[in-house]
């Protein structure tokens, strides 16, 4: 079981006739997802490998009863590619693209919520229901299936810690980045209420970093409503305060946003934090009472 | 993307919204020029994109025009957090009654521009939310229609004591928040918004940060861009497709993802070293950034040991031991190197590396507390 994405899940990919677009549609598809079609305008009527191309996502959808599309535009074209996915009414929108101005983001995710879709990312690697279906850029084979969550607002931190993960025995539901950006369109404390209602998922691992308060509302959240436990990692204790580490969203900015107040909360929410990534299946069996098992 | 004061206030100005009279001085005769131009007395305030200019004695008052020189004289060149003050701000002294806050920025959680106002100004925000909440006021902008006199009006008038001066407060919001959409900011900030004599609010200071996605929309504005904000290496790094900031440690790092870059720093960090650096090489993978990111690195003379530390994705680690080859033969690397690979193409990656006898690691722990030893060995 997962949430969000399965077995039955349709993609369609807009921007598949680009570099990253292809080789990331051909990766879906050979993970076992269905990707069904893909979207670039003026290249209708083509093909990749056999998925079709369709100028526009309405004609995609009409052809192909598309319920997930993931979007590779360049970030100057991704506001028109999101308008499109919402317009055609897609349930779940998955924006890869780095770059989108701010106040962009802040329209388009309020779009989306209008037109009923829901939003992961922007700027993030997609996510990931191990054996059934990949919608994202994560190389496939790290993933174990099994029935951990793990939320991240990082790409190749989360790969780090799902292959400690994986080593360890703890298999995973769904894994999903969230974004790197200041605003993105699910954050941790929705996708941790699916992950709690979700029969396959038995507890959850949480990946964050400096910058904004997410962590802290997902702590109180799971102190207030969560049953199932979460273990949790925080990046960025050693990043300087008004510098932008890579990501748009991780900045320490007047005080506010530090690793450390995000660890504080966390623990005050009696979530175990770990101080190194290869800590936190260890931490998260315990909670399980499980015992961890050898490296694979 | 960062201003300084005398620009964000030229904006505010653009905008319609009263500022004292003031211009920027690049020397001591300049000051005087300006001083004597707009009539004593001035404030002479350095021009640093850091706080704490005041208290690091960067910001003062002249009665006349001598005064102003022989400030200036003292202020340009001095060093405020490291920082070497360029120019210095010279602008009619105001007499303040009272000092209020008002900012406009993006709230996250709420995905909305946001207003905050407040009855105490001119200190940081982020304490006055500590030491007295309850002078804060802060409300969310409409998502369609933006500021709405109707909705936000009285909201905005608890932070002032009277209606004339909530009446005035309303109309310098309205004119950052027409600042705030037409440039895409993230922060426009009057602080301190000050009331004085006559009754009037002007912006005695201010901040404006421009949204660095939104920039190519903007490109009159990359003119206004202090070279400050960002060190020569850091733009280097920038230009050569890399994520770098600069830090103190004896450690380089070089490492594929944001995330993983500030869990490998935390990592040195927890195994007693400290890090040089925060770099993400990006998702591509060309050996030249790896090349460019060991140039930069390697600059540093305090460096001790270099860890490069890569989970390949998008990332191929074929591509990354190419370029650590070219590097070698390059740049030569007089420090210890070490390496870390895993993910896409991790076989070729280590086959290129051990044909010129370099061992790769493939767990993070143990490559970080490898790098570490070599770096108190070195």
């Amino acid at each position: 079981m997962s949430i969000l994405i399965g077995k039955d899940t349709r993609i369609i990919v807009q921007g598949i006739t680009g570099r990253d677009g292809s080789f990331h549609a051909l990766s879906m598809r050979e993970y076992g997802s269905q990707v069904v079609g893909g979207v670039t305008p003026g290249k209708g009527g083509q093909d990749l490998q056999g998925i079709p191309v369709f100028d526009t996502v309405a004609q995609a959808v009409k052809k192909t009863g598309a319920d997930c599309t993931v979007i590779f535009v360049p970030a100057k074209f991704a506001t028109a590619a999101l308008h499109e996915a919402a317009d055609a009414r897609i349930p779940l929108v998955i924006c890869i693209t780095e770059g989108i101005p701010v106040l962009e983001m802040i329209e388009n995710t309020h779009y989306l919520a209008t037109h009923g879709c829901r939003l992961i990312g922007p700027n993030c690697p997609g996510l990931i229901s191990p054996g059934a279906c990949k919608v994202g850029i994560m190389p496939g084979r790290i993933h174990l299936q099994g029935d951990i969550g793990v939320i991240s607002r990082s790409g190749t931190l989360t790969y780090e810690v799902v292959w400690a993960l994986t080593r360890a025995g703890l298999g995973q539901s769904t894994c999903i980045g969230v974004g790197g950006d200041p605003v993105i369109g699910t954050g941790f404390v929705e996708l941790l209420k699916l992950f709690e209602e979700d029969p396959g998922t038995a507890g959850v691992v949480l990946i964050g970093e400096i910058g904004g308060e997410d962590e802290e509302r997902a702590a109180e959240y799971i102190h207030g409503s969560m049953r199932k436990p979460v273990a949790a990692f925080i990046s960025g204790l050693t990043a300087p305060p008004e510098k932008r580490m890579g990501h748009a969203g991780a900045i320490v900015s007047g005080g506010r946003g530090t690793a450390d107040a995000k660890v504080k909360a966390l623990r005050a929410a009696e979530v175990p934090v770990a101080e190194r990534p290869d800590e936190i299946p260890a931490l998260l069996a315990a909670k399980l009472k499980r015992k961890v098992g050898g490296s694979r | 993307m960062k201003l300084h004061e005398y620009q964000a206030k030229g904006f505010l100005r653009e905008f319609g919204i009263p500022v004292p009279q003031g211009e920027i001085a690049a020397n001591p005769d300049e000051a005087r020029k300006i001083a004597a131009r707009i009539g004593c007395p001035v404030m002479v305030k350095a021009q640093v994109l850091v706080g704490g200019r005041g208290k690091a004695g960067g910001v003062k008052m002249a009665n006349d025009p001598e005064e102003a020189v022989a400030l200036a004289r003292d202020i340009i060149g001095m060093k405020i957090k490291g920082i070497e003050v360029q120019r210095v701000l010279v602008a009619k002294a105001v007499d303040i009654q009272a000092e209020y806050y008002i900012s406009l920025t993006v709230d996250r959680s709420a995905r909305a521009v946001q207003c905050i106002a407040s009855a105490s100004g001119g200190m940081e925000i982020e304490e006055v939310a500590v030491k007295e909440p309850e002078k804060i006021v802060r409300f969310p902008l409409d998502q369609e229609e933006g500021l709405v006199r109707a909705k936000h009006f009285d909201s905005l008038a608890r932070a002032f004591p009277s209606a004339d001066l909530a009446r005035q407060a309303w109309s310098i919001v309205e004119g950052m928040c027409k600042l705030f959409y037409a440039k895409d900011c993230s922060l426009v900030e009057i602080n301190p918004c000050a009331l004085v004599a006559g009754g009037h609010l002007v912006a005695a200071d201010a901040k404006v940060i421009f949204d660095d996605s939104a920039l190519y929309k903007h490109p009159e504005l990359e003119v206004l861009r202090s070279p400050e904000e960002y060190g020569a290496d850091e733009l280097e790094a920038r230009a050569n497709g890399l994520s770098y900031v600069s830090l103190d440690g004896t450690i380089g790092c070089i490492v594929n993802g944001a995330g993983l870059s500030m869990a490998t720093m935390d990592l040195i960090k927890y195994f007693g070293a400290s890090p040089a650096n925060f770099l993400d090489v990006g998702g591509s993978s060309n050996p030249e950034k790896v090349l460019s990111a060991l140039r930069i690195i390697l600059r540093k003379d305090h460096i001790r040991a270099v860890l490069i530390n890569i989970f390949g994705g998008i990332t191929r680690c074929d591509d990354i031991a190419r370029g650590i080859l070219m590097a070698r033969e390059k740049l030569g690397i007089p420090v210890p190197l070490v390496i870390r690979l895993i993910g896409t193409n991790e076989a070729e990656g280590r086959q290129l590396l051990s044909a010129a006898g370099i061992e790769a690691y493939d767990d993070l722990t143990e490559a970080v507390k490898a790098v570490v030893a070599r770096a108190g060995k070195a």
